[in-house]
């Protein structure tokens, strides 16, 4: 089983992206169970969402507190917010890149791979919304799963205009992972 | 097929394979998915049904009276505050006999204001002579829409059906399901053919003042007809499983309570965390186990006693409450055994999960650890002591 934390402000689409994390994994014939924790149900508030991923029907309903996997939406969380809490030893962190947020310390065994995601949006999708991008970044990171499952859970989610500039973007998050952290994957 | 579904858009899409003529909402969270969908299918042509606006909770279960009354399969869904602003008209539709079929997206009740799950609500309506099933995961919330309208609308029957699923956990979840064609559905669920209906061509009243001279006869029916229910069931999941390839006893579920010494009983989407514990624990030589409550409304009674009778501890888990009393589940489970011969020695009730309180593995590790010779009447579970030090001297 591996569990993965998403961390975002309502409105910035962390129950879109735990969906597609989930149908990605969907398509590898993984059971996957993709859910959300709204908080105050404001615009701008921190909330949560989450992926249970396991070879087997998952029973476990509870919210995630050691992931294996964080992925954060929105780094200002950061200056506040604990978004590494639980995290596994051997977990793995994929931030949306953002000038003047200092990144918590982690143990040598954790990795982080910060990826600016929104640049990569605001040139494929033309919005600074950076979760698909990120997504591309989660599976050059984690090798959980190929592009194409990503893709294939893209356009079954978004329609044609929509769907090439995600699938644009995901790639795009997916190379920069490669191509950056070529030597400490 | 086999598709990766959030729970509300899974509902929506079983009901739309049970083809009801007239859907009637309100929306409230975590409801308003199901019906948004079913609003779309039906603007969008892909559901031949009339979808009828209302102003109020109130208003939507009147439609839903209306539509069954006039002879025409309905739908409704709604929670927590939206489901007691129904409770006098679904109280109506139990006594008329119409079997509508409804989705509650189980969710606490104000005040304080909560948004989040536990299941409250439903309970509280489990004296409205509706049955009630509670699902555990996306699969059964679909499944047992099909079982739900198959029962009601059955001519021994007649009585409506709610569909309890566990708000956000099941409603927002997304998982994998399969869901049905339509030729299988149309093979479990023929059209709805009403025993009455309201035609002006052979007019008839429903619902009407009725003197002590009769009230009580209508009342003793319904009461009979639970114990047909509890009956039919199984025959009804029986014919489910040969359709669909799926297995539901229907009224309970046992899990590794064969050889226990210790089970655990509850309803809902919290049996699959309780599943993993037991799992857990039974790797490690613990005896436990679980037994799910899948019919709540008629209450299985005899099921219960005959699987859980030798089991020296039970310990039995609550979502709600019945404020100033043992809890509701509790209550009953304890009835289930007065007076019979070789009981349980120990049923002790726990209260989890309140107002979207997280119900974790350890919650469920403190439960079986808490269920010892010692009984708990309504030991409350994962409460923050310092929250209860305040004081208004």
């Amino acid at each position: 089983m591996k569990e993965i934390r998403i961390h975002a402000r309502a409105g910035q689409g962390a129950i879109t992206t735990a969906a597609l994390l989930g149908h990605a994994y969907f398509l590898k014939g993984i059971y996957a169970y993709a859910f959300p924790n709204f908080g105050a149900a404001r615009m701008g508030a921190p909330m949560n969402a989450f992926v249970r991923v396991d070879t087997r029907p998952v029973r476990l309903r509870s919210q995630i507190y050691e992931p294996d996997y964080v992925i954060v939406v929105d780094a200002t969380l950061l200056r506040g917010f604990n978004c590494f809490s639980g995290l596994k030893d051997n977990g793995i962190a994929i931030i949306n890149q953002r000038q003047g947020i200092d990144i918590p310390k982690i143990k040598p065994t954790q990795k982080v791979y910060l990826v600016p995601a929104n640049d990569i949006a605001l040139k494929t999708i033309g919005r600074p919304l950076g979760n698909t991008a990120l997504l591309g970044a989660y599976a050059a990171a984690t090798d959980e799963f190929d592009l194409e499952a990503l893709i294939g859970a893209i356009s079954k989610r978004f329609s044609e205009k929509a769907k090439e500039a995600n699938i644009e973007a995901v790639k795009l998050g997916y190379e920069y992972v490669r191509t950056t952290y070529s030597k400490t994957r | 097929m086999r598709e990766f579904l959030e729970g509300s858009q899974a509902v929506a899409e079983a009901v739309k394979l049970c083809k009801p003529g007239v859907i009637s909402a309100y929306p409230i969270t975590p409801q308003t998915h199901i019906v948004e969908e079913l609003a779309q299918m039906v603007a969008d042509g892909e559901l031949k049904s009339q979808f009828v606006n209302v102003e109020s909770e109130h208003s939507a279960a009147s439609v839903v009276l209306g539509g069954v009354a006039t002879g025409v399969r309905s739908y409704s869904a709604t929670s927590s505050q939206g489901l007691i602003y129904m409770s006098e008209v679904l109280f109506n539709i139990a006594g008329m006999r119409l079997p509508v079929i409804l989705t509650c997206a189980n969710r606490a009740l104000s005040a304080p204001i909560n948004i989040w799950n536990d299941q409250q609500d439903s309970v509280s309506l489990r004296d409205a002579g509706w049955v009630q099933f509670y699902v555990e995961d996306i699969q059964e919330a679909a499944d047992f829409h099909f079982i739900a309208y198959r029962l009601g609308e059955d001519k021994s029957i007649m009585l409506p059906v709610m569909v309890c699923m566990d708000g956000f956990i099941l409603t927002h979840g997304i998982e994998t399901l399969d869901l049905p064609a339509q030729e299988e559905v149309d093979k479990f669920l023929p059209a709805y053919k009403p025993l009455y209906k309201l035609d002006p061509d052979n007019p008839l009243t429903m619902g009407p003042l009725v003197d002590p001279d009769y009230y009580m006869e209508t009342r003793y029916a319904i009461q009979e007809t639970h114990k047909d229910v509890l009956t039919l069931i199984p025959k009804i999941t029986a014919e489910f499983s040969k359709v669909f390839g799926r297995n539901y006893n229907g009224l309970i579920e046992e899990y590794r309570t064969k050889d226990a010494e210790r089970v655990i009983i509850a309803m809902g989407s919290v049996c699959g965390t309780i599943k993993e514990v037991v799992d857990e624990l039974r790797s490690k030589g613990k005896k436990v186990g679980l037994l799910k409550i899948a019919t709540y409304r008629p209450f299985p009674a005899e099921e219960i006693c005959n699987v859980l009778r030798g089991v020296p501890k039970l310990a039995v888990l609550d979502r709600a409450l019945s404020l100033g009393s043992l809890a509701p589940l509790a209550s009953e489970i304890k009835a289930v055994f007065f007076g019979k011969k070789k009981t349980p020695k120990v049923i002790s009730s726990f209260i989890v999960g309140l107002g979207g309180r997280d119900i974790t593995k350890e919650s469920i590790k403190e439960i079986f650890r808490l269920l010892n010779t010692k009984e708990k009447l309504g030991e409350f579970i994962d409460l923050k002591p310092e929250l209860l030090k305040e004081s208004y001297e």
